[in-house]
Protein backbone atom coordinates (compact mmCIF):
# COMPACT_ATOMS: atom_id res chain seq x y z
CA UNK A 1 0.00 0.00 0.00
CA UNK A 2 2.75 2.30 1.12
CA UNK A 3 4.90 1.58 -1.57
CA UNK A 4 2.29 1.91 -4.46
CA UNK A 5 1.58 5.25 -3.11
CA UNK A 6 4.83 6.23 -3.60
CA UNK A 7 4.90 4.78 -6.88
CA UNK A 8 2.02 6.80 -7.77
CA UNK A 9 3.54 10.02 -6.32
CA UNK A 10 6.85 9.89 -8.22
CA UNK A 11 5.41 9.23 -11.41
CA UNK A 12 3.44 12.12 -10.88
CA UNK A 13 6.73 13.60 -9.77
CA UNK A 14 7.96 12.30 -13.55
CA UNK A 15 5.57 13.64 -15.09
CA UNK A 16 5.41 16.90 -14.11
CA UNK A 17 9.10 17.58 -14.75
CA UNK A 18 8.63 15.95 -17.91
CA UNK A 19 5.66 18.62 -18.42
CA UNK A 20 8.04 21.01 -17.19
CA UNK A 21 10.96 20.37 -19.44
CA UNK A 22 8.25 20.66 -22.45
CA UNK A 23 6.66 23.98 -21.02
CA UNK A 24 10.40 25.12 -20.22
CA UNK A 25 11.46 24.56 -24.02
CA UNK A 26 8.41 26.24 -25.48
CA UNK A 27 9.43 29.14 -23.17
CA UNK A 28 13.06 29.19 -24.18
CA UNK A 29 11.51 28.79 -28.31
CA UNK A 30 9.46 31.66 -27.56
CA UNK A 31 11.54 33.93 -26.22
CA UNK A 32 13.89 32.70 -29.03
CA UNK A 33 11.65 33.35 -31.58
CA UNK A 34 10.86 37.17 -29.87
CA UNK A 35 15.02 37.84 -29.98
CA UNK A 36 15.17 36.51 -33.54
CA UNK A 37 12.71 39.06 -34.79
CA UNK A 38 13.95 42.17 -32.92
CA UNK A 39 17.38 41.55 -34.48
CA UNK A 40 16.85 39.94 -37.92
CA UNK A 41 15.65 43.38 -39.60
CA UNK A 42 19.07 44.88 -38.48
CA UNK A 43 20.95 41.73 -39.88
CA UNK A 44 19.23 42.18 -43.01
CA UNK A 45 20.18 45.76 -43.00
CA UNK A 46 23.27 45.39 -43.06
CA UNK A 47 23.13 42.67 -45.93
CA UNK A 48 21.51 44.63 -48.23
CA UNK A 49 23.70 47.36 -47.49
CA UNK A 50 26.60 45.41 -48.41
CA UNK A 51 24.32 44.60 -52.19
CA UNK A 52 24.40 45.92 -55.51
CA UNK A 53 21.16 47.06 -56.87
CA UNK A 54 21.05 43.88 -59.61
CA UNK A 55 21.08 41.60 -56.78
CA UNK A 56 18.81 43.45 -54.52
CA UNK A 57 15.71 43.29 -57.27
CA UNK A 58 16.80 39.79 -58.95
CA UNK A 59 18.21 37.22 -56.00
CA UNK A 60 16.16 36.53 -53.15
CA UNK A 61 16.29 39.24 -50.11
CA UNK A 62 17.45 36.53 -47.74
CA UNK A 63 20.27 35.79 -49.57
CA UNK A 64 23.54 37.04 -48.46
CA UNK A 65 25.16 39.29 -50.41
CA UNK A 66 27.38 36.97 -53.52
CA UNK A 67 30.31 39.29 -52.82
CA UNK A 68 30.33 41.92 -50.39
CA UNK A 69 30.17 45.31 -52.33
CA UNK A 70 32.22 47.40 -49.32
CA UNK A 71 32.36 50.24 -51.98
CA UNK A 72 28.68 51.07 -50.95
CA UNK A 73 29.79 52.29 -47.59
CA UNK A 74 32.76 54.00 -49.00
CA UNK A 75 30.87 55.81 -51.98
CA UNK A 76 27.73 57.36 -49.67
CA UNK A 77 30.69 58.38 -47.05
CA UNK A 78 32.65 60.34 -49.98
CA UNK A 79 30.16 61.25 -52.58
CA UNK A 80 27.09 62.10 -50.40
CA UNK A 81 27.29 64.64 -47.61
CA UNK A 82 27.14 61.50 -44.63
CA UNK A 83 30.32 62.23 -43.33
CA UNK A 84 29.07 66.06 -42.92
CA UNK A 85 26.39 65.02 -41.32
CA UNK A 86 27.98 62.73 -39.45
CA UNK A 87 30.37 65.20 -37.89
CA UNK A 88 27.60 67.50 -36.93
CA UNK A 89 25.49 64.66 -35.13
CA UNK A 90 28.65 64.14 -33.25
CA UNK A 91 29.36 67.88 -31.99
CA UNK A 92 26.08 69.05 -31.67
CA UNK A 93 25.09 66.15 -29.41
CA UNK A 94 28.60 66.41 -27.38
CA UNK A 95 28.02 69.76 -26.98
CA UNK A 96 23.91 69.51 -25.74
CA UNK A 97 25.31 66.51 -23.76
CA UNK A 98 27.52 68.08 -22.14
CA UNK A 99 25.44 71.24 -21.16
CA UNK A 100 22.60 69.42 -20.38
CA UNK A 101 24.59 67.48 -17.85
CA UNK A 102 26.36 70.58 -15.97
CA UNK A 103 23.41 72.32 -15.78
CA UNK A 104 21.24 69.31 -14.25
CA UNK A 105 23.79 68.91 -11.75
CA UNK A 106 24.13 72.44 -10.67
CA UNK A 107 20.37 72.59 -10.58
CA UNK A 108 20.09 69.42 -8.59
CA UNK A 109 22.58 70.26 -6.22
CA UNK A 110 20.63 73.88 -5.34
CA UNK A 111 17.50 71.42 -5.29
CA UNK A 112 18.59 68.80 -2.96
CA UNK A 113 21.64 70.43 -1.29
CA UNK A 114 20.80 73.98 -0.25
CA UNK A 115 18.31 75.36 1.93
CA UNK A 116 15.51 77.43 0.17
CA UNK A 117 12.09 77.84 0.56
CA UNK A 118 10.60 77.74 -3.17
CA UNK A 119 12.80 74.33 -4.19
CA UNK A 120 9.54 71.91 -4.12
CA UNK A 121 7.83 74.05 -6.60
CA UNK A 122 10.91 74.22 -9.17
CA UNK A 123 11.64 70.80 -8.85
CA UNK A 124 7.85 70.68 -9.15
CA UNK A 125 7.91 72.24 -12.76
CA UNK A 126 10.83 69.94 -14.09
CA UNK A 127 8.72 67.28 -13.47
CA UNK A 128 6.12 68.56 -15.30
CA UNK A 129 8.19 69.23 -17.96
CA UNK A 130 8.39 65.86 -18.70
CA UNK A 131 4.89 65.53 -19.71
CA UNK A 132 5.04 68.48 -22.21
CA UNK A 133 4.68 67.45 -26.04
CA UNK A 134 7.37 68.48 -27.92
CA UNK A 135 4.61 69.32 -30.69
CA UNK A 136 2.71 71.35 -28.66
CA UNK A 137 6.00 73.94 -28.34
CA UNK A 138 6.98 73.87 -31.80
CA UNK A 139 5.43 76.97 -33.56
CA UNK A 140 6.48 79.53 -30.88
CA UNK A 141 10.12 77.66 -30.39
CA UNK A 142 10.27 78.56 -34.40
CA UNK A 143 8.83 82.03 -34.04
CA UNK A 144 11.07 82.38 -31.35
CA UNK A 145 14.39 81.35 -32.88
CA UNK A 146 13.19 83.21 -36.01
CA UNK A 147 12.91 86.88 -34.12
CA UNK A 148 16.28 86.39 -32.75
CA UNK A 149 18.17 84.93 -35.83
CA UNK A 150 18.59 81.47 -34.52
CA UNK A 151 16.65 79.76 -37.04
CA UNK A 152 19.24 78.01 -39.52
CA UNK A 153 21.97 77.80 -36.71
CA UNK A 154 23.09 75.16 -34.43
CA UNK A 155 22.55 76.89 -31.00
CA UNK A 156 18.74 76.63 -31.80
CA UNK A 157 19.48 73.02 -31.36
CA UNK A 158 21.76 73.00 -28.73
CA UNK A 159 19.34 74.92 -26.47
CA UNK A 160 16.35 73.28 -27.32
CA UNK A 161 17.90 69.87 -26.87
CA UNK A 162 19.20 71.02 -23.42
CA UNK A 163 16.09 72.68 -22.25
CA UNK A 164 14.30 69.26 -23.59
CA UNK A 165 16.03 66.46 -21.76
CA UNK A 166 16.90 69.13 -18.01
CA UNK A 167 13.77 66.93 -16.55
CA UNK A 168 14.45 63.78 -17.64
CA UNK A 169 18.49 63.99 -16.55
CA UNK A 170 17.51 65.97 -13.29
CA UNK A 171 15.37 63.21 -12.67
CA UNK A 172 17.77 60.38 -12.64
CA UNK A 173 20.14 62.92 -10.65
CA UNK A 174 18.04 63.29 -7.90
CA UNK A 175 18.29 59.55 -6.45
CA UNK A 176 21.85 59.56 -6.14
CA UNK A 177 21.97 62.86 -5.10
CA UNK A 178 19.48 62.62 -2.20
CA UNK A 179 21.54 59.33 -0.98
CA UNK A 180 24.54 61.16 -0.34
CA UNK A 181 24.50 62.38 3.08
CA UNK A 182 24.97 65.40 4.52
CA UNK A 183 28.31 65.31 6.67
CA UNK A 184 30.06 65.56 3.53
CA UNK A 185 29.60 69.21 2.98
CA UNK A 186 29.53 69.45 6.88
CA UNK A 187 33.13 68.43 7.12
CA UNK A 188 33.96 70.39 3.78
CA UNK A 189 32.52 73.65 5.57
CA UNK A 190 34.51 73.26 8.74
CA UNK A 191 36.96 72.80 6.75
CA UNK A 192 36.82 76.47 5.20
CA UNK A 193 35.47 75.26 1.35
CA UNK A 194 33.19 77.49 -0.16
CA UNK A 195 30.20 76.39 -1.93
CA UNK A 196 31.69 76.14 -5.60
CA UNK A 197 34.32 74.34 -4.73
CA UNK A 198 32.44 71.54 -2.82
CA UNK A 199 30.02 71.37 -5.94
CA UNK A 200 33.27 71.02 -8.18
CA UNK A 201 36.05 69.07 -6.27
CA UNK A 202 33.48 66.97 -4.27
CA UNK A 203 30.03 66.44 -5.35
CA UNK A 204 31.00 66.29 -9.08
CA UNK A 205 33.43 63.22 -8.83
CA UNK A 206 30.77 61.83 -6.26
CA UNK A 207 28.08 61.75 -8.86
CA UNK A 208 30.27 60.87 -11.64
CA UNK A 209 28.71 57.20 -12.15
CA UNK A 210 25.20 58.65 -12.48
CA UNK A 211 26.59 61.62 -14.83
CA UNK A 212 27.81 58.86 -16.77
CA UNK A 213 24.24 57.49 -16.91
CA UNK A 214 22.99 60.66 -17.92
CA UNK A 215 25.43 61.17 -20.48
CA UNK A 216 24.89 58.11 -22.63
CA UNK A 217 20.95 58.36 -22.29
CA UNK A 218 21.22 62.10 -23.65
CA UNK A 219 23.05 60.65 -26.05
CA UNK A 220 21.09 58.39 -27.52
CA UNK A 221 18.02 61.06 -26.86
CA UNK A 222 19.43 63.47 -29.06
CA UNK A 223 21.82 61.38 -31.35
CA UNK A 224 17.97 60.05 -32.62
CA UNK A 225 16.40 63.65 -32.14
CA UNK A 226 14.36 64.65 -35.27
CA UNK A 227 11.73 67.04 -35.17
CA UNK A 228 13.55 69.85 -33.84
CA UNK A 229 16.54 69.61 -36.75
CA UNK A 230 13.38 69.01 -39.12
CA UNK A 231 12.00 72.85 -38.31
CA UNK A 232 14.84 74.78 -37.27
CA UNK A 233 18.15 73.72 -39.75
CA UNK A 234 17.83 74.24 -43.44
CA UNK A 235 21.21 74.28 -44.77
CA UNK A 236 23.21 71.15 -45.51
CA UNK A 237 26.12 72.74 -43.59
CA UNK A 238 24.14 72.13 -40.38
CA UNK A 239 21.96 68.92 -40.51
CA UNK A 240 22.69 66.25 -38.75
CA UNK A 241 22.35 62.50 -39.75
CA UNK A 242 18.52 62.16 -39.18
CA UNK A 243 17.26 64.64 -41.30
CA UNK A 244 20.19 64.02 -43.60
CA UNK A 245 19.65 60.60 -44.17
CA UNK A 246 15.96 61.52 -45.09
CA UNK A 247 17.60 64.19 -47.62
CA UNK A 248 19.94 61.40 -49.09
CA UNK A 249 17.48 58.92 -49.14
CA UNK A 250 15.43 61.67 -51.24
CA UNK A 251 17.50 61.24 -53.59
CA UNK A 252 18.67 58.12 -54.09
CA UNK A 253 15.64 56.17 -53.41
CA UNK A 254 16.18 53.40 -55.83
CA UNK A 255 19.98 52.63 -54.66
CA UNK A 256 18.84 49.82 -52.05
CA UNK A 257 22.66 49.39 -51.50
CA UNK A 258 23.38 53.15 -50.57
CA UNK A 259 20.54 53.50 -47.94
CA UNK A 260 21.29 50.57 -46.66
CA UNK A 261 25.04 52.03 -46.16
CA UNK A 262 24.04 55.50 -45.02
CA UNK A 263 21.69 53.39 -42.30
CA UNK A 264 24.10 51.42 -41.21
CA UNK A 265 26.76 54.84 -40.58
CA UNK A 266 23.72 56.40 -38.64
CA UNK A 267 23.36 53.37 -35.58
CA UNK A 268 26.45 52.05 -35.42
CA UNK A 269 27.64 54.52 -32.83
CA UNK A 270 24.56 53.93 -30.65
CA UNK A 271 25.08 50.38 -31.19
CA UNK A 272 28.49 50.01 -30.88
CA UNK A 273 28.00 52.05 -27.51
CA UNK A 274 25.47 49.67 -26.13
CA UNK A 275 27.86 46.51 -26.79
CA UNK A 276 30.49 48.19 -24.17
CA UNK A 277 27.63 50.03 -22.07
CA UNK A 278 24.70 48.16 -22.12
CA UNK A 279 24.81 48.48 -18.04
CA UNK A 280 24.50 51.66 -17.60
CA UNK A 281 22.31 52.16 -20.76
CA UNK A 282 19.47 49.69 -19.58
CA UNK A 283 19.74 51.27 -16.15
CA UNK A 284 19.36 54.90 -17.58
CA UNK A 285 16.15 53.97 -19.45
CA UNK A 286 14.19 52.27 -16.69
CA UNK A 287 15.48 55.06 -14.24
CA UNK A 288 14.15 57.40 -16.92
CA UNK A 289 11.33 55.48 -18.29
CA UNK A 290 8.57 58.64 -17.95
CA UNK A 291 10.55 59.94 -21.27
CA UNK A 292 9.10 57.29 -23.23
CA UNK B 1 26.57 75.01 7.83
CA UNK B 2 23.07 76.69 6.79
CA UNK B 3 24.60 80.16 6.33
CA UNK B 4 26.46 78.44 3.39
CA UNK B 5 23.91 76.50 2.25
CA UNK B 6 21.41 79.21 2.35
CA UNK B 7 23.15 81.93 0.17
CA UNK B 8 20.64 83.02 -1.77
CA UNK B 9 23.12 84.58 -4.65
CA UNK B 10 24.62 80.81 -4.86
CA UNK B 11 21.14 79.44 -5.25
CA UNK B 12 20.10 81.73 -7.69
CA UNK B 13 23.72 81.10 -9.84
CA UNK B 14 23.01 77.10 -9.42
CA UNK B 15 19.25 77.36 -10.36
CA UNK B 16 18.48 80.27 -12.49
CA UNK B 17 20.70 78.23 -15.60
CA UNK B 18 18.20 75.20 -15.99
CA UNK B 19 15.11 77.59 -14.68
CA UNK B 20 15.52 80.10 -17.45
CA UNK B 21 16.27 77.37 -19.99
CA UNK B 22 12.49 75.42 -19.03
CA UNK B 23 10.89 78.04 -18.86
CA UNK B 24 11.58 80.22 -21.75
CA UNK B 25 11.49 77.23 -24.44
CA UNK B 26 9.11 75.00 -22.62
CA UNK B 27 6.85 76.64 -20.58
CA UNK B 28 6.56 79.95 -22.44
CA UNK B 29 5.93 77.98 -25.53
CA UNK B 30 2.73 76.18 -23.96
CA UNK B 31 1.58 79.16 -23.56
CA UNK B 32 2.21 81.03 -26.84
CA UNK B 33 0.40 78.03 -28.63
CA UNK B 34 -3.25 78.46 -26.83
CA UNK B 35 -2.41 81.79 -27.66
CA UNK B 36 -1.21 82.04 -31.40
CA UNK B 37 -4.38 79.37 -31.80
CA UNK B 38 -6.30 82.84 -31.16
CA UNK B 39 -4.57 84.30 -34.28
CA UNK B 40 -5.04 84.41 -38.16
CA UNK B 41 -0.94 84.23 -38.83
CA UNK B 42 0.85 82.33 -42.09
CA UNK B 43 4.38 82.18 -39.80
CA UNK B 44 5.89 85.45 -41.19
CA UNK B 45 3.04 88.60 -41.90
CA UNK B 46 1.45 89.99 -38.55
CA UNK B 47 -0.82 88.22 -36.64
CA UNK B 48 -4.91 89.17 -36.52
CA UNK B 49 -6.83 88.36 -33.13
CA UNK B 50 -10.01 86.23 -34.38
CA UNK B 51 -11.12 85.02 -31.42
CA UNK B 52 -12.00 80.80 -31.09
CA UNK B 53 -12.38 80.87 -34.73
CA UNK B 54 -9.39 78.38 -35.20
CA UNK B 55 -11.29 76.53 -32.38
CA UNK B 56 -14.41 75.81 -33.40
CA UNK B 57 -12.77 74.83 -36.81
CA UNK B 58 -10.77 72.45 -34.98
CA UNK B 59 -14.35 70.76 -33.80
CA UNK B 60 -16.22 70.34 -37.60
CA UNK B 61 -12.70 69.93 -38.85
CA UNK B 62 -13.13 65.62 -40.01
CA UNK B 63 -9.84 65.85 -41.05
CA UNK B 64 -8.93 66.57 -37.53
CA UNK B 65 -11.03 64.21 -36.19
CA UNK B 66 -9.85 61.55 -38.53
CA UNK B 67 -6.54 62.23 -37.09
CA UNK B 68 -7.82 61.94 -33.54
CA UNK B 69 -9.38 58.80 -34.17
CA UNK B 70 -5.63 57.01 -35.30
CA UNK B 71 -3.94 58.75 -32.80
CA UNK B 72 -6.96 57.51 -30.39
CA UNK B 73 -6.32 54.12 -32.19
CA UNK B 74 -2.78 53.94 -31.76
CA UNK B 75 -3.29 54.56 -28.02
CA UNK B 76 -5.65 52.05 -27.90
CA UNK B 77 -3.15 49.45 -29.14
CA UNK B 78 -0.11 50.02 -27.27
CA UNK B 79 -2.01 49.78 -24.62
CA UNK B 80 -3.62 46.42 -25.45
CA UNK B 81 0.08 45.52 -26.32
CA UNK B 82 1.28 45.57 -22.82
CA UNK B 83 -0.50 42.48 -21.71
CA UNK B 84 1.89 40.59 -24.22
CA UNK B 85 5.08 42.55 -22.50
CA UNK B 86 4.05 41.98 -19.00
CA UNK B 87 3.34 38.02 -20.09
CA UNK B 88 6.70 37.97 -21.52
CA UNK B 89 8.32 39.58 -18.81
CA UNK B 90 6.69 37.31 -16.09
CA UNK B 91 8.63 34.71 -18.20
CA UNK B 92 11.83 36.44 -17.99
CA UNK B 93 12.12 36.57 -14.55
CA UNK B 94 11.43 33.54 -12.82
CA UNK B 95 14.60 32.62 -12.83
CA UNK B 96 15.35 32.00 -16.81
CA UNK B 97 18.68 31.51 -18.06
CA UNK B 98 19.75 33.94 -20.68
CA UNK B 99 17.04 36.24 -19.42
CA UNK B 100 19.26 39.12 -19.16
CA UNK B 101 21.03 38.74 -22.12
CA UNK B 102 17.02 38.54 -24.20
CA UNK B 103 16.12 41.77 -22.65
CA UNK B 104 18.79 43.34 -24.00
CA UNK B 105 18.60 42.36 -27.12
CA UNK B 106 14.51 43.27 -27.03
CA UNK B 107 16.08 46.60 -26.25
CA UNK B 108 18.29 47.11 -28.97
CA UNK B 109 15.27 48.52 -31.76
CA UNK B 110 14.96 51.15 -28.84
CA UNK B 111 17.99 52.43 -29.36
CA UNK B 112 17.95 53.42 -32.86
CA UNK B 113 16.56 56.47 -34.13
CA UNK B 114 12.89 56.66 -35.42
CA UNK B 115 14.16 57.90 -38.58
CA UNK B 116 16.24 54.89 -39.07
CA UNK B 117 13.80 52.02 -38.23
CA UNK B 118 11.03 54.00 -40.85
CA UNK B 119 13.86 54.02 -43.59
CA UNK B 120 14.32 50.14 -42.38
CA UNK B 121 10.45 49.33 -42.22
CA UNK B 122 9.82 51.00 -45.70
CA UNK B 123 12.40 48.59 -47.07
CA UNK B 124 10.70 45.80 -45.38
CA UNK B 125 7.25 46.65 -46.40
CA UNK B 126 8.37 47.16 -50.04
CA UNK B 127 6.08 45.67 -51.93
CA UNK B 128 7.80 43.73 -54.38
CA UNK B 129 11.35 43.50 -53.05
CA UNK B 130 10.58 43.67 -49.77
CA UNK B 131 11.14 41.32 -46.53
CA UNK B 132 8.12 40.60 -45.76
CA UNK B 133 6.11 40.14 -49.16
CA UNK B 134 9.34 37.87 -50.09
CA UNK B 135 8.57 35.82 -47.52
CA UNK B 136 4.71 35.44 -48.20
CA UNK B 137 5.21 35.12 -51.76
CA UNK B 138 7.79 32.24 -50.41
CA UNK B 139 5.22 30.40 -48.32
CA UNK B 140 2.64 30.60 -51.14
CA UNK B 141 0.53 34.10 -50.81
CA UNK B 142 -0.41 35.00 -54.25
CA UNK B 143 -0.17 38.88 -54.72
CA UNK B 144 0.55 40.26 -50.91
CA UNK B 145 -0.93 43.46 -50.52
CA UNK B 146 0.90 46.82 -50.76
CA UNK B 147 0.59 47.72 -46.94
CA UNK B 148 1.49 51.49 -46.92
CA UNK B 149 -0.34 51.81 -49.66
CA UNK B 150 -3.25 50.35 -48.84
CA UNK B 151 -5.58 52.40 -46.56
CA UNK B 152 -7.48 49.48 -44.53
CA UNK B 153 -4.17 48.18 -43.96
CA UNK B 154 -1.66 51.25 -43.41
CA UNK B 155 -2.10 51.86 -39.98
CA UNK B 156 -2.08 48.19 -38.87
CA UNK B 157 1.36 47.87 -40.66
CA UNK B 158 2.61 51.26 -38.73
CA UNK B 159 1.95 49.72 -35.42
CA UNK B 160 3.90 46.67 -35.90
CA UNK B 161 7.35 48.65 -36.13
CA UNK B 162 6.31 50.67 -32.88
CA UNK B 163 5.50 47.48 -31.05
CA UNK B 164 9.18 46.58 -32.68
CA UNK B 165 10.15 49.86 -31.32
CA UNK B 166 8.85 50.04 -27.82
CA UNK B 167 8.22 46.05 -26.76
CA UNK B 168 11.97 46.06 -25.26
CA UNK B 169 11.51 48.87 -23.50
CA UNK B 170 8.29 48.20 -22.04
CA UNK B 171 10.07 44.65 -20.40
CA UNK B 172 12.85 46.30 -19.39
CA UNK B 173 10.35 48.19 -17.08
CA UNK B 174 8.24 44.93 -15.95
CA UNK B 175 11.39 42.96 -15.78
CA UNK B 176 13.17 45.95 -13.19
CA UNK B 177 10.21 45.79 -10.88
CA UNK B 178 9.50 41.79 -11.13
CA UNK B 179 12.99 41.51 -9.82
CA UNK B 180 12.29 44.15 -7.09
CA UNK B 181 10.32 41.78 -5.32
CA UNK B 182 11.65 39.93 -2.34
CA UNK B 183 12.45 35.99 -3.13
CA UNK B 184 10.53 35.48 0.08
CA UNK B 185 7.28 36.86 -0.68
CA UNK B 186 7.40 34.06 -3.65
CA UNK B 187 8.73 31.40 -1.34
CA UNK B 188 6.23 31.73 1.02
CA UNK B 189 4.05 31.58 -1.27
CA UNK B 190 5.31 28.41 -2.76
CA UNK B 191 5.17 26.78 0.62
CA UNK B 192 1.64 27.87 0.76
CA UNK B 193 1.29 25.46 -2.27
CA UNK B 194 0.89 28.46 -4.70
CA UNK B 195 0.90 27.17 -8.16
CA UNK B 196 3.06 29.60 -11.11
CA UNK B 197 0.12 31.20 -11.87
CA UNK B 198 -1.84 31.82 -9.16
CA UNK B 199 1.93 33.61 -7.82
CA UNK B 200 1.66 35.60 -10.85
CA UNK B 201 -1.75 36.97 -10.99
CA UNK B 202 -2.18 36.94 -6.92
CA UNK B 203 1.20 37.61 -5.58
CA UNK B 204 3.50 39.56 -8.63
CA UNK B 205 1.04 41.67 -10.63
CA UNK B 206 -0.53 42.87 -7.73
CA UNK B 207 2.76 44.50 -6.18
CA UNK B 208 4.02 45.92 -9.45
CA UNK B 209 0.34 47.51 -9.80
CA UNK B 210 2.03 50.93 -9.76
CA UNK B 211 4.69 50.32 -12.38
CA UNK B 212 2.09 48.91 -14.38
CA UNK B 213 -0.22 52.25 -13.83
CA UNK B 214 3.09 54.40 -15.15
CA UNK B 215 3.23 52.27 -18.13
CA UNK B 216 -0.27 52.72 -19.38
CA UNK B 217 0.25 56.29 -18.60
CA UNK B 218 3.43 56.37 -20.75
CA UNK B 219 2.26 54.32 -23.70
CA UNK B 220 -0.95 55.90 -23.92
CA UNK B 221 0.41 59.79 -23.92
CA UNK B 222 3.22 58.67 -25.62
CA UNK B 223 1.32 57.01 -28.43
CA UNK B 224 -1.10 60.01 -28.48
CA UNK B 225 2.59 62.10 -29.23
CA UNK B 226 3.69 60.24 -32.16
CA UNK B 227 5.02 61.46 -35.20
CA UNK B 228 8.36 60.83 -36.25
CA UNK B 229 7.87 57.06 -37.66
CA UNK B 230 4.86 57.77 -39.03
CA UNK B 231 5.96 61.21 -40.86
CA UNK B 232 8.79 59.37 -42.53
CA UNK B 233 7.30 56.05 -43.68
CA UNK B 234 3.74 57.62 -44.62
CA UNK B 235 3.51 61.37 -43.98
CA UNK B 236 0.25 60.48 -42.58
CA UNK B 237 -1.11 59.18 -46.20
CA UNK B 238 -2.31 57.66 -48.26
CA UNK B 239 -5.28 59.84 -48.35
CA UNK B 240 -4.79 60.69 -44.64
CA UNK B 241 -5.72 56.80 -43.68
CA UNK B 242 -2.34 57.19 -41.37
CA UNK B 243 -2.72 60.70 -40.64
CA UNK B 244 -2.22 61.48 -36.53
CA UNK B 245 -2.64 64.73 -34.42
CA UNK B 246 0.94 66.05 -34.68
CA UNK B 247 1.52 64.75 -37.94
CA UNK B 248 -1.69 67.25 -39.14
CA UNK B 249 -0.84 70.02 -36.96
CA UNK B 250 2.92 69.85 -38.45
CA UNK B 251 1.16 69.75 -42.08
CA UNK B 252 -1.35 72.88 -41.23
CA UNK B 253 1.96 74.61 -39.65
CA UNK B 254 5.38 74.21 -41.91
CA UNK B 255 3.45 73.24 -45.49
CA UNK B 256 0.48 75.06 -45.71
CA UNK B 257 1.55 78.03 -43.44
CA UNK B 258 -1.42 78.24 -41.19
CA UNK B 259 0.52 78.89 -37.96
CA UNK B 260 -2.49 80.20 -36.08
CA UNK B 261 -4.58 76.62 -36.79
CA UNK B 262 -1.63 74.84 -36.25
CA UNK B 263 -0.88 76.59 -32.85
CA UNK B 264 -4.62 75.81 -32.34
CA UNK B 265 -3.87 71.77 -33.15
CA UNK B 266 -0.82 71.90 -31.05
CA UNK B 267 -2.89 73.41 -27.91
CA UNK B 268 -5.64 70.79 -28.45
CA UNK B 269 -2.40 68.18 -28.25
CA UNK B 270 -1.56 69.30 -24.91
CA UNK B 271 -4.70 69.31 -23.34
CA UNK B 272 -5.58 66.03 -24.76
CA UNK B 273 -2.06 64.51 -23.23
CA UNK B 274 -2.90 66.44 -19.85
CA UNK B 275 -6.73 65.00 -19.86
CA UNK B 276 -5.23 61.09 -20.62
CA UNK B 277 -3.01 61.17 -18.02
CA UNK B 278 -5.24 62.59 -15.46
CA UNK B 279 -8.07 60.54 -16.46
CA UNK B 280 -5.62 56.88 -16.84
CA UNK B 281 -4.38 57.97 -12.99
CA UNK B 282 -8.02 58.46 -11.77
CA UNK B 283 -9.51 55.58 -13.87
CA UNK B 284 -6.32 53.18 -12.14
CA UNK B 285 -6.74 54.90 -8.95
CA UNK B 286 -7.11 52.12 -5.48
CA UNK B 287 -6.64 52.38 -1.84
CA UNK B 288 -3.69 50.18 -1.50
CA UNK B 289 -1.80 52.00 -3.82
CA UNK B 290 1.95 50.30 -3.92
CA UNK B 291 4.74 53.32 -4.10
CA UNK B 292 6.84 52.52 -7.10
Amino acid sequence: MNGTEHDVSRKNNNEGNMLGKVGYGILYLILGIIAFLQIYPLIWLVIFSLKSNQEVFNASPFALPIEPRWENYTTVWTQGNISLYFFNSVWITLVSVILTVLIASLATFAITRMVWKLNKLVLGLFMVGLMIPVHSTIIPLFNFFLNINLIDHPLALILTYTAFNLPLTIMILLGFYTTLPREIEEAAIIDGSSIHRIFVQIILPLTMPVMSTTFIINMIYNWNEFVFINTFISSDRFKTLTVGIQNFIGQYSTDWGAIGATLVISVLPILIAFVFLSNKIVEGIAAGAVKG
Amino acid sequence: MNKVMSNKFVIALYILPALLLILVLVYVPIVLTGYYGLMDWDGIGEMSFIGLENYTRLLSDPKFWGSALNSLLLAIFSGVSLIGYLAISLVLAAKIKGANLLRKIYLIPMLLSSVAIAQLWLKVYHPINGLLNSFLVNIGVDNPPSWLANPDLVLGAIFVPIIWQYAGFYILIYYAALKNIPDTVIEAAKIDGASPLQIAYRIKLPLILGVIKVTIVLSFVGSLKYFDLIWVMTGGGPNGASEVIASYMYKQAFNSYNFGYGSAIGFALLLLCLLATVFIQKLTKSDDDIQY
